[in-house]
């Protein structure tokens, strides 16, 4: 009798426990509400929004920063002399002006007027001079800032940076974050101009932006609020999507997306391309690879289309050669069709290169990666039908980084890799000996070409020779490139405004709450 | 009191054992720090500036000694994956939301399973214990995760009982805290139920035929005295060793229970430290978890005499 008076007083504390954990939720039902108002689409100020990342930041100093999961985070903090546009341009940010001396080797900026950091202060040509020379020194001797000749400091409002030779691409990395001098711990104290300011920060957990009242460009940003969540395990983060626990989650997979679209018009699906260069890189070194032939019979064996339809919905931006689509003025299409799918053709090249019996291949992916991982599995699939025996070796990221990364150690990895708006940050890593030159790929005629682009001034001039580097790698098949995969991201409706960039960005700044929407 | 000073000696010389094997794999594993830190976009100056700040240019003794030093006197040291965490801030955020879901997740197993497992040695054979028994083997069935997933999809999803991932800190609130981890603790106290509830039975089951009993009975007591007094005592003992290791473990953070509700515990600290190479870290909870086994073994030993007087050291 007892026992059950305990066990029935029990479930109704563990029920009545349970009602209360939900009285503070804040999943209003917005979606119906949402669905009839979607075709008005009036931004207005105010609100807050989560948004969810399966990673977690490297560091908050922006100086410090080289993923570009976290310097699309911190986009929203800080800013340099020039930002990034969504076209792929750079537009002045904290100066107000610029000029280029002739010979592209004086960069001469003027600060705009009115603009302050998150902590109330002016930022001053002082300010300038210290973060460019910081962020120098942090980059080191192999970075593009071994030019840096000197931050001359020419009057109140204005600076001049002076390189040792002519760059017409240094204004790219002049995007690099304005922070006070005075500010003794970036990382921990994180101080900028950008569109929100700093709240704080819980390792594993979230990072929280308040809205930058006096932000020098007028109406922006519209919330004055954003989260960013950290949850490791993408199934769990769908789940809080689904749950309104988080407003706007990306690299959703098309397995997801297609969730999302049959539960109704909860979410609004934007898509986008998540600006890497997705392939499978070969090492050029490895002794078939390092026959030109297998490697472009490699390029036939794979089916980039079904790779693409097959994973992201033939959303995806076929691409053949290392640069994104997006960089316009660099981009050579050409690229893509050097190689179509193509069995016998490959089978033939094979027999050439004295393969025709096939061969075995190990890819190396990390692990943790699925979109590398199921690429790699389709990879496999398409090599059988010409004889090459492939097997699949997954290994942590960490175990990547030094292995195939750092070592060199590998066959062949499927991987993608980001960059910057400068074409030189895609393209100098096939340079022969250069240390990140993944492919071990070597070539006389890409490293003369590659110096001829690097001093070349002229942009015209200059994009013809990136072209040609591209025609290059392309043609000797230095990898098998692949993809500049589509990126689905899914915001709940009831928000607007998501807008993609060319480089590492998710700008908070345009987000808006539709009008009627509600919070 | 030379029983304690034995266990305190033992303490000291596993953790000390344990913290060895840690640093050895640790540093037979590919990988570091640095590397994993900054990914493939560094240069290699900054990789080689960071090494030389986390130390890990350091021949391995050094490192492993510098750490030891620090450890002995409370100092764990800066997390590598985190650049402005401490070791010990870390553990201080995460500790209490792993102690917080652990004790509520006891709380359930004990008040639910003790109950349950009595009820169905004493109606053994009758439909009660079959009923029992049949939900116990489901629930033993399902693996951690997929419970987990399946109530956050009902109580979460469906239902909206509690919004999946919406966790309050303790340092906000402790009974909003307390209040986002009751499905957690539920997903963490099912099979541990069902598998006291099973061992209760059979313990007590066991026990029921032996000759103390008959004596009992044959002096008169009544069934319920009998099953409480006498038997239950007994049957208690094999128990509690088995709620200790449920309790060493889920006072180490419940891995998987936490990545799938989204709980920054231990566990989930843990696993996220493991693939940073964060070595300060993933030695500090090693350090916790060991220490906590072996505690947790030490309080069982003393609560042993308590329940069965002629248990000696």
């Amino acid at each position: 009798m007892k026992k059950n008076t305990i066990l029935c007083s029990l479930l109704v504390l563990l029920v009545s426990a349970a009602l209360c954990a939900c009285g503070g939720d804040k999943n209003t039902e917005t979606s119906s509400t949402a669905a009839n108002t979607s075709s008005e689409d009036t931004p207005t100020t105010g609100g807050s929004v989560v948004f969810g990342m399966t990673q977690d930041l490297v560091s908050l100093d922006p100086h410090q920063i080289t993923d570009a999961g976290t310097r699309s985070v911190v986009f929203n903090i800080y800013e340099g002399l020039v930002k990034p546009t969504s076209t792929g341009d750079l537009e002045p940010a904290v100066a107000s002006d610029y000029t280029i001396s002739d010979d592209a080797k004086t960069y001469t900026f003027t600060l705009r007027d009115g603009v302050t950091f998150h902590d109330g202060s002016a930022v001053t040509a002082e300010d300038v001079k210290y973060s460019i020379e910081r962020y120098a020194e942090i980059q080191g001797e192999s970075s593009a800032f071994s030019l840096l000749d000197q931050v001359e400091i020419v009057d109140e409002k204005t600076v001049a940076v002076h390189l040792t030779e002519g760059n017409s691409e240094f204004l790219a990395n002049l995007t690099l974050a304005v922070i006070p001098k005075a500010n003794e711990d970036p990382a921990g104290n994180p101080v900028g101009t950008g569109p929100f300011k700093y709240v704080s920060y819980t390792p594993g957990q979230n990072l929280t932006l308040a809205k930058n009242e006096n932000y020098w460009k007028e109406g922006a940003p519209y919330l004055d609020e954003v989260q960013f969540k950290f949850i490791a395990d993408t199934d769990t983060a769908f789940t809080q999507l689904q749950a309104g626990t988080i407003d706007i989650m990306n690299y959703l997979t098309t397995a997801q997306v297609q969730t999302l679209s049959q539960s109704g018009s909860q979410f609004e699906i934007v898509e986008g391309n998540m600006n890497l260069v997705h392939a499978m890189f070969l090492n050029n070194e490895y002794e078939p690879l390092s026959d030109v032939r297998v490697r472009q019979a490699l390029c036939y064996a794979v089916d980039r289309d079904a790779i693409n339809s097959f994973l992201f919905d033939g959303k995806s931006h076929i691409i053949g050669s290392h640069m994104i689509p997006s960089l316009q003025t660099w981009y050579e299409p050409e690229a893509e069709t050097v190689y179509t799918y193509d069995v016998n053709k490959a089978k033939e090249l094979l027999a050439e290169a004295g393969y025709g019996d096939g061969f075995d291949l190990e890819i190396t992916v990390p692990s943790s990666y699925s979109q590398h991982v199921d690429t790699a599995q389709i990879i496999v699939e398409q090599l059988a039908a010409v004889g090459i025996n492939a097997t699949i070796q997954k290994v942590e990221w960490s175990t990547w980084l030094e292995d195939v990364y750092t070592n060199r150690n590998y066959q062949a990895t499927v991987i993608g890799f980001d960059g910057t708006l400068a074409p030189s940050d895609w393209l100098q890593k096939y340079g022969t000996g250069v240390s990140n030159n993944i492919a071990n790929y070597s070539n006389e005629e890409y490293d003369s070409i590659l110096e001829q682009a690097l001093a070349a001034i002229d942009t015209d001039e200059k994009a013809a020779l990136y072209k040609e580097l591209q025609m290059n790698l392309a043609e000797n098949a230095a990898s098998v490139y692949i993809e500049d995969p589509a990126d689905f991201v899914a915001m709940d409706s009831r928000l607007g405004g998501y807008t993609f960039y060319p480089t590492a960005a998710w700008d908070m700044s345009v987000i808006y709450v539709k009008e009627g929407a509600g919070q | 009191m030379k029983y304690i000073l034995k266990k305190i000696v033992t303490l000291i010389i596993t953790l000390l054992f344990i913290s060895l094997i840690t640093f050895t794999a640790f540093s037979v594993i590919p990988g570091d720090a640095a590397t994993a830190r900054l990914g493939t976009d560094a240069t290699p100056e900054q990789v080689a500036q960071l090494r030389e700040e986390m130390g890990l240019d350091d021949p391995l003794p050094e490192r492993y000694v510098n750490w030891l030093g620090g450890a002995i006197r409370g100092d764990f040291g800066d997390s590598y994956q985190y650049d402005t965490s401490t070791v010990a801030s870390l553990m201080a955020d995460r500790l209490p939301v792993t102690l917080i879901l652990a004790v509520m997740s006891l709380v359930l197993i004990l008040v639910i399973s003790v109950p349950l497992g009595i009820v169905s040695a004493r109606y053994a054979g009758k439909w009660l214990d079959t009923l029992i028994n049949q939900v116990s083997q489901v629930t033993m069935a399902i693996p951690a995760f997929f419970l987990g997933i399946l109530i956050t999809y009902i109580f979460g999803l469906i239902l909206s009982w509690f919004q999946p991932g919406a966790f309050v800190d303790p340092s906000v609130s402790f009974w909003g805290c307390v209040a986002s981890l009751i499905f957690p603790a539920i997903a963490v106290a099912l099979p541990k139920i069902a598998m006291v509830v099973k061992f209760l039975r059979n313990s007590i089951l066991s026990e029921m035929p032996k000759d103390y009993v008959r004596t009992a009975y044959s002096r008169g007591n009544g069934k319920s005295r009998v099953l409480y007094v006498h038997i239950l005592r007994n049957a208690l003992i094999p128990v509690i060793t088995f709620v200790a290791i449920i309790i060493a473990e889920i006072m180490a953070g419940s891995i998987i229970v936490e990545q799938v509700f989204g709980i920054p515990g231990m566990g989930q600290l843990l696993i996220t430290s493991i693939s940073a190479r964060d070595y300060p870290v993933v030695q500090a909870i090693v350090t916790y978890i060991t220490a906590i086994v072996v505690i947790v073994n030490f309080l069982v030993d003393i609560l042993y005499r308590l329940v069965d007087p002629r248990v000696k050291a």
